[in-house]
């Protein structure tokens, strides 16, 4: 086990009497309770945290939070291994595993560091130019490519976590627990609002934490007396780990709290992520800023940070993140920092700043004993794995250039400040404007457009006594607005830190024919000299700069890199910056997984199922089940040495030999009711519904209103004003809504009511030559008899003891009822049909022999009512009513509606009468012929009919004209090629005869 | 995620909702209205940006129809009604 030798003597916030094991690459090491992955591993000496995406250079640590573009993690093992997490964000838990990503065979010996060799063979735009020819290989280029410019692994096993899912309202959400936040809430909280205060490090404070005077005492005492404030108020909820990542419509915020990642063993009860969907009155955003690095040669070696980071790696968690730094910036608050770092053990040995009279606490650094050099700059980071110096030299008068003799400085780590970036992600997201702060050479946040408002440094208001005042004012409105006006309380005061004004040097010259590469954008390897290329190349505007050289592509989307390369496209355009712009911010601000999207979701929970009444007899009698929409149907019921074609085969068969009953409860059924029922009806409907009398049944086809065909089922005249209406399964709820639409929005002169009664009524269909036999065995109250119970009749009657409904109605083309009970009662009524049954040898068929027997008869369902058909093209012209309106009617005429070569409803036999119509085939005349082929038609549905061999119905090219011809059903995608003869689609009994029986 | 007033159910999330476009079209009267009515009943929609009255289904809600002035460009709500009232409230959405 490696010691932790990189430990300040004293100080942090990490719990020293709590050590930590944990391993990464393999290698032990200890941390301590309250350190991060990042702070540990600095801690133990770690230098070397991964490789670079496409170059695989020596990576470290460059931030100390969401902006990490370099040390990407492989954490956790098996189905719990998360990729790409960053160090600086993963919090330290007892037996943490954590690997780098993107090296092979190991991160100090990468083979992958070729591509650095290599590098002119890789400019920005290389994808685009290297491997365009031949298009066929480049599945074999992506193949490598993606090996070799990778990230981490995904775990191949399900995921064991649970995730739960929350809805939350509040008056006020304060995003950030940093200074400005907690003022903000403080004051939101203190005027009665309800507020919600979230910020994603596991700790309050944000920057507070790396020291700070608030009151004349520590910035920390402040902190802890305002969260013990705040959670004594019933009306405030505090959320740590939680990540406020979307700001949507109307103030509708997506926040991900990470409640058990830092748990090394997860009690079942507490969710890995838990997703929450919170609606505010109003928000202020109180979310930071980030510290900009500087370009320079070989600006990625390990050893080079933000001064921010090493900054709080001393003060937050006690790790040096080196001994001996020399300090590259262009602004005060490094100074302060590097004066700062003094106590912690790190020497500074000089401080490099391109300003040529330096800034306002120059002076107290070179009184503090450090070496400064004032107008110079960092050209070259020295060293392999680690930085071992700094080559320096003088800027020119105009900064245009440098001068003079290179100097050479050792010293481990390099600590740079290029400015600082407020995080207006949120913001943006929202819709707000940016404007660009000249002093501060970045975009702050403009005018907004939803109820929020930005505070503190993401608002580019730094100096703390002023963020505190301004987060205290924002939250007191914020309440106000929201309806509570009570007392706001008192603004401490604060002492005001260093300027944040940089003076920009966004790409440090280098001297005459020296070439380094300078890196932008760290994590996609992109350089100063490829945003050079795109310029060269006129991908000119910002949109097209990040995908020709994908700057800010990244997981990190280009947290620390996107105002350095615009600013460099800025300067060759010979432009203002925000004559460039910035890219559009969108949701999330860091990455939610899917887990915690989807939540409980999952396996059953995916999707509701919709069970009929008769459900559970059905699984007790062995019923296999298929799914229509959310319904789960039973399909057929095997018996010994059955699968599904034998099985419905022999049900099919079965139900023409004598009877069966099946399960048809999710059909759909739509109650309507009202003195303009009949009328409302008519309208709907292509054929007359006016006549038909209380008591009878009518199948009837309604169109959409460009005319094409929408559905069809029955309507049963219940009584004078109420009608039954079926739907197909697949259409029961688009039916519903054309229904629903058209009485309240088209005719609400009518005075009719729609209501979907389908999971209120199980349905029974009893068919088959013996079904009024079985019928009149448990019917005992309505006359059945042909004469006395016609076909298409309808009466109430009881059933086995149960009042319900009785149709003659057919699918199968049999002789045929259907019986409707309320679904509660719907088993005793099925167990009594088979008990009689017996005697005809009843059998339950499933939703197969259904189809089968309904394609027997050229029944169209779902593959034929496929939006594009006419009530002609299906055989229906005669049920068109030419005597009154109905939906759809006018455009019925449409010229393309009535073209002589419509595609038409037809059967399909295949010529050799033992192949299979295969499923889904195209009609063709050339199976042979070159793409493109004329399609004629296409296959529509197929079965094995037990009584006339394998089958199909289509939709053909002037079909009904073609009966007799023979043609090509091709299906490319099983290779089947079946020669078929078309035919008339009724291949059962085509008159009629059986039902009628 | 819009939230919409619903005139029976009030304040709803829109995943309560669905769009059923332009509100202001209206179905001809006279069944033997000329090709272009129909063709402009059936077809032909303005994408208008700004203001625009919409036909929303409180579909996983009431069941009713419901007219919703929506800002299109800032998705701003500016009002709702029954279907076959005016919208005259200027309450209501965010900001």
């Amino acid at each position: 086990m490696s010691t932790q030798s990189h430990r300040t003597a004293t100080g942090g916030l990490v719990d020293r009497t709590k050590p930590i094991n944990f391993t990464f690459d393999s290698q032990s090491y200890q941390g301590f309770q309250g350190d991060s992955l990042a702070s540990a591993l600095l801690a133990n000496g770690v230098r070397l945290f991964g490789r670079s995406f496409k170059y695989h250079r020596p990576r470290g640590l460059v931030s100390a939070g969401s902006e990490e573009p370099n040390a990407l993690m492989q954490v956790g093992i098996g189905a719990y291994t998360e990729p790409n997490l960053r160090a600086p964000q993963v919090e330290l838990y007892d037996g943490l595993v954590a690997e780098s990503q993107n090296r092979w065979p190991s991160l100090s010996f990468d083979v992958g560091e070729i591509n650095n060799k290599m590098s002119r063979l890789f400019p920005a735009g290389f994808y685009y130019k290297t491997f365009m020819w031949p298009a066929k290989m480049w599945m074999t280029y992506e193949h490598v490519i993606r090996n070799a410019a990778g990230l981490g692994r995904s775990p191949m096993e399900d995921d064991p976590d649970t995730y739960e899912h929350h809805h939350a309202h509040t008056d006020v959400l304060v995003v950030g627990g940093g200074a400005a936040g907690l003022s903000a809430a403080l004051a939101a909280g203190r005027s009665g609002a309800r507020v919600m205060l979230v910020t994603e490090s596991p700790e309050w404070g944000g920057r507070l934490k790396d020291g700070a005077t608030i009151d004349g005492e520590p910035g920390l005492q402040w902190v802890q007396a305002a969260i013990a404030e705040l959670s004594g108020m019933d009306n405030v909820t505090l959320k740590v780990r939680t990540m406020v990542g979307c700001y949507y419509d109307h103030n509708m915020l997506v926040m991900l709290e990470k409640s058990g990642d830092h748990l090394t063993k997860r009690d079942h009860y507490t969710p890995r992520q838990r997703l929450w969907q919170v609606r505010a009155k109003r928000v202020v955003i109180a979310a930071g800023a980030i510290e900009r690095p500087l370009v320079f040669g070989n600006n990625d070696k390990p050893g080079v940070m933000l001064m921010s980071a090493v900054r709080t790696y001393a003060k937050r968690f006690g790790a040096k993140a080196g001994s001996n730094a020399i300090v590259f910036a262009n602004n005060d608050t490094a100074y302060q920092s590097a004066l700062d770092l003094k106590d912690d053990g790190i020497a500074i040995q000089a401080i490099v700043d391109p300003r040529a009279d330096g800034g306002a606490l120059t002076q107290a650094a070179i009184e503090a004993g450090i070496e400064v050099l004032t107008g110079h700059v960092i050209i070259n980071a020295k060293g392999g794995k680690t930085v071992t110096g700094a080559e320096i030299m003088a800027l020119n008068a105009d900064a245009s250039g440098v001068t003079g003799e290179i100097r050479i400085i050792k010293g481990d780590l390099i600590c740079v400040s290029g400015g600082w970036t407020p995080s207006v992600h949120l913001h943006s997201q929202a819709k707000g404007k940016t404007i660009f702060d000249d002093a501060l050479t970045t975009f702050v946040p403009g005018a907004t457009m939803q109820a929020h408002v930005s505070v503190g440094a993401c608002n580019g208001t730094f100096v703390l006594s002023a963020a505190l005042a301004e987060g205290a004012k924002a939250g007191a409105e914020a309440a106000s607005k929201a309806g509570h006006s009570g007392k706001a309380g008192s603004v401490p005061s604060a002492e005001d830190g260093p300027s944040v004004t940089p003076f920009p040097v966004w790409d440090v010259p280098l001297p005459p024919h020296v070439h380094l590469k300078r890196f932008v954008d760290l994590q996609n390897d992109v350089t100063a000299d490829d945003v050079a290329l795109a310029h060269r190349e006129n991908y000119l505007s910002v949109e097209h700069l990040k995908r020709y050289t994908t700057l800010g592509m990244g997981t990190d989307q280009g947290r620390t890199s996107n105002i350095n390369g615009l600013a460099i496209m800025a300067q060759l355009r010979g432009v203002a910056i925000p004559d460039v712009g910035h890219t559009t911010f969108r949701p999330p601000f860091q990455a939610i997984s899917l887990g915690a999207i989807t939540g409980p979701s999952v396996g059953d929970h995916f999707e509701p199922i919709r069970r009929t009444g008769l459900h559970d007899w059905h699984v007790k009698n062995g019923g296999k089940f298929t799914t229509a929409g959310l319904w789960h149907r039973a399909d057929y019921y095997p018996q010994a040495g059955e699968n599904k074609l034998t099985a419905s085969l022999r049900e099919a068969k079965a139900v023409r030999a004598s009877v069966g009953i099946c399960d048809v409860s999710s059909l759909g059924k739509i109650d309507v009711q009202g003195p303009d029922a009949a009328e409302f009806i008519n309208r709907l409907y292509v054929n007359g519904f006016a006549k038909l009398p209380v008591g009878k049944a009518r199948y009837g086809v309604m169109l959409r209103e460009d005319g094409h065909v929408m559905d069809d089922g029955t309507v049963t005249r219940l009584a004078e004003n109420r009608y039954v209406v079926t739907t197909t399964t697949a259409n029961a709820g688009p039916v519903m809504t054309h229904m629903e639409y058209h009485s309240q929005v088209v005719w609400p002169e009518l005075d009719v009511h729609v209501v979907s009664v389908t999971e209120e009524w199980s349905a029974i269909a009893i068919a088959g030559p013996n079904s009024r036999k079985l019928l009149q065995k448990v019917v005992t109250d309505l006359d059945i008899s042909n004469e006395g119970f016609a076909f298409m009749a309808y009466a109430s009657c009881t059933i086995a003891g149960v009042i319900g409904r009785m149709f003659r109605i057919s699918f199968s083309g049999e002789l045929a009822f259907e019986v409707a009970i309320p679904a509660d009662k719907a088993v005793s009524v099925w167990e009594a049909l088979m008990i009689a049954g017996q005697e005809y040898n009843c059998i339950p068929y499933g939703a197969e022999a259904l189809g089968i027997m309904r394609i027997e008869k050229g029944h169209v369902v779902g593959g034929e009512l496929n939006g594009r058909t006419t009530a002609t093209d299906l055989g229906f012209e005669k049920m068109i009513s030419s005597k009154k309106e109905f939906i759809g009617r006018f455009m019925l005429g449409r010229e393309g509606l009535v073209a002589a070569d419509r595609m038409q409803l037809v059967g399909l036999k295949p010529i050799d009468g033992t192949s299979e119509v295969p499923r889904g085939a195209q009609l063709v005349a050339n199976p042979q012929a070159l793409c493109p082929v004329d399609m004629e038609g296409e296959v529509t549905s197929n079965c094995i009919s037990p009584h006339v061999g394998p089958i199909g119905l289509g939709i053909l090219r002037q079909g009904r004209d073609r009966h007799g011809e023979k043609i090509f059903a091709h299906s490319p995608v099983t290779n089947q090629t079946v020669e078929v003869e078309i035919c008339h689609p009724h291949f059962i009994d085509p008159e009629g005869d059986r039902v009628r029986a | 995620m819009l939230l919409i007033p619903c005139p029976w159910c009030g304040d709803r999330p829109h995943n309560e909702f669905s769009y059923t476009g332009d509100a202001t079209i209206k179905r001809p009267v006279d069944a033997n209205a000329p090709a272009e009515d129909w063709n402009a009943y059936v077809f032909l929609r303005d994408d208008p940006k700004g203001p625009h009255d919409e036909l929303w289904h409180h579909v996983n809600g009431c069941r009713r129809f419901l007219k919703v002035r929506r800002d299109t460009y800032t998705h701003e709500i500016l009002g709702s009604a029954k279907p076959h009232e005016d919208i005259t409230s200027n309450e209501g959405g965010a900001a």
